[in-house]
């Protein structure tokens, strides 16, 4: 049975379809694995070869695959509760109770939607404090730090952005109290809070805006700058080896 | 530049500057000022001309209605209208710190936010933090028929009192 799967998969390799969705022929060398990856837009940001050492298993060593699972988890519910959730201030609050307490599993989507960005900020701080102490910061990975400095801004701006959404008491104080931070700001701080709110109390405007960027511009930033974040762990050579390691070198 | 002058079929003699170079900064500064105009432009389109918010002028009724030397909050505007022997003030219940609503505490005679426990006096006066500034006056008159009217976009001093 697994020796005729094999030869049927073989045969299925040789074929002229095949051939022109891949490129290339069976990838039986390591030549021809190595293409196989790096030919692939999917598996391209993935590295051809891996030190063994970085793929040694630790507490804190799925910090970063998690941030990004949970973005993804994120992405899935948020697109779900984009399905019954009008950003108007009629609408808002209701729609957030309905998910609740009407809508089919709709308290496990938003539950979950919810959670998991509670839990994205807090290992993204872990993450960074993991980077930060095992001197992951350092070169070659000085430019992906920077990128992960901006990954962590996008992600409490998501944060922020998406506590407004709910449109109760406790979203109307929150937004009220971070955006008068902003009026703080010299010469400019009133002009940039207005243009925030669009107003000068948080209302209709303030919520459309504060939608508008949760679904669809911080998310695309965030799209982008983690796809350039995974592709220079690549190109950085690989994920962070312990300072240790190189110390033994030195 | 210095490639001009050693190739003589570019040679330029009015000017070392070549056709290529000038209408590269030509382009660059035509993108350079669409730019600035585009940003500036999006900035305009984001500030709304015209918003859907209550009237910062409302009227709070006859004088008559407010007792000397008490402190009346009024909850659908956010002002309190103290009245004392000098007359009528209109004081901003908008904490000066971070937006917050304050409150008007008649056992301790004086205004405190819930939020961040800034404290002020009767008249907006502030007496302790994390607020900077006291609270402000808004303008505050008597219209024809003899009804106090509060202009919420007017700060006044705070010593000057509508006496009626």
């Amino acid at each position: 049975m697994g020796a005729s799967f094999h030869t049927a998969l073989e045969s299925l390799r040789t074929t002229r379809v095949w051939k022109s969705v891949l490129r290339r022929g069976p990838a039986v060398t390591s030549r021809t694995r190595s293409l196989a990856v790096s030919g692939n837009l999917l598996l391209h940001w993935i590295p051809v070869k891996v030190r063994e050492k970085s793929l040694r298993v630790r507490a804190t060593y799925y910090l970063g695959s998690l941030s990004l699972m949970l973005f993804i988890i994120l992405v899935v519910t948020g697109v779900l509760l984009m399905f019954y959730y009008h950003p108007t201030a009629p609408k808002a609050y209701y729609d957030m109770k309905d998910l609740r307490f009407v809508v089919s599993n709709g308290v496990l989507v938003r539950n979950l939607h919810r959670v998991a960005a509670h839990l994205m900020v807090l290992v993204v701080f872990c993450h960074m404090f993991h980077v930060f102490y095992r001197g992951g910061y350092r070169p070659p990975h000085e430019f992906n730090w920077v990128i992960g400095v901006i990954l962590l801004f996008l992600t409490l701006s998501l944060s922020y952005t998406g506590y407004l959404l709910p449109w109760d008491q406790l979203a109307f104080w929150a937004i009220t109290v971070g955006t008068n931070i902003i009026s703080a700001a010299p010469v400019i701080g009133n002009k940039v809070r207005f243009m925030v709110l669009g107003g000068h109390v948080v209302g209709e405007n303030t919520l459309l805006r504060f939608y508008i960027l949760h679904v669809v511009i911080l998310p695309l930033l965030a799209c982008l700058f983690i796809g350039v974040h995974i592709w220079r762990v690549q190109k950085d050579g690989g994920l962070t080896v312990a300072s240790k390691d190189d110390d033994e070198q030195n | 530049m210095s490639d001009d002058k050693t190739n003589p079929a570019q040679a330029n003699t009015d000017s070392d500057v070549s056709r290529r170079d000038f209408l590269n900064e030509i382009t660059l500064g035509a993108l350079g000022v669409a730019g600035l105009g585009g940003a500036a432009l999006t900035c305009q389109f984001f500030s709304p001309k015209v918003l859907f918010e209550p009237s910062a002028t409302f009227r709070a009724g006859n004088p008559d209605l407010y007792p000397v030397n008490s402190v009346t909050f009024l909850q659908d505007q956010l002002v309190y209208i103290v009245r004392t022997e000098a007359g009528f003030y209109a004081v901003s219940a908008v904490c000066t710190h971070l937006g917050c609503i304050t409150q008007w505490k008649p056992e301790a005679n004086m205004i405190v936010c819930p939020c961040h426990g800034s404290k002020f006096e009767p008249n907006g006066k502030k007496i302790g933090g994390p607020a900077t500034n006291s609270q402000p006056h808004y303008a505050i008159n008597l219209t024809a028929d003899g009804e106090l009217e509060v202009d919420k976009q007017q700060i006044i001093k705070a010593d000057k009192a509508l006496k009626v």
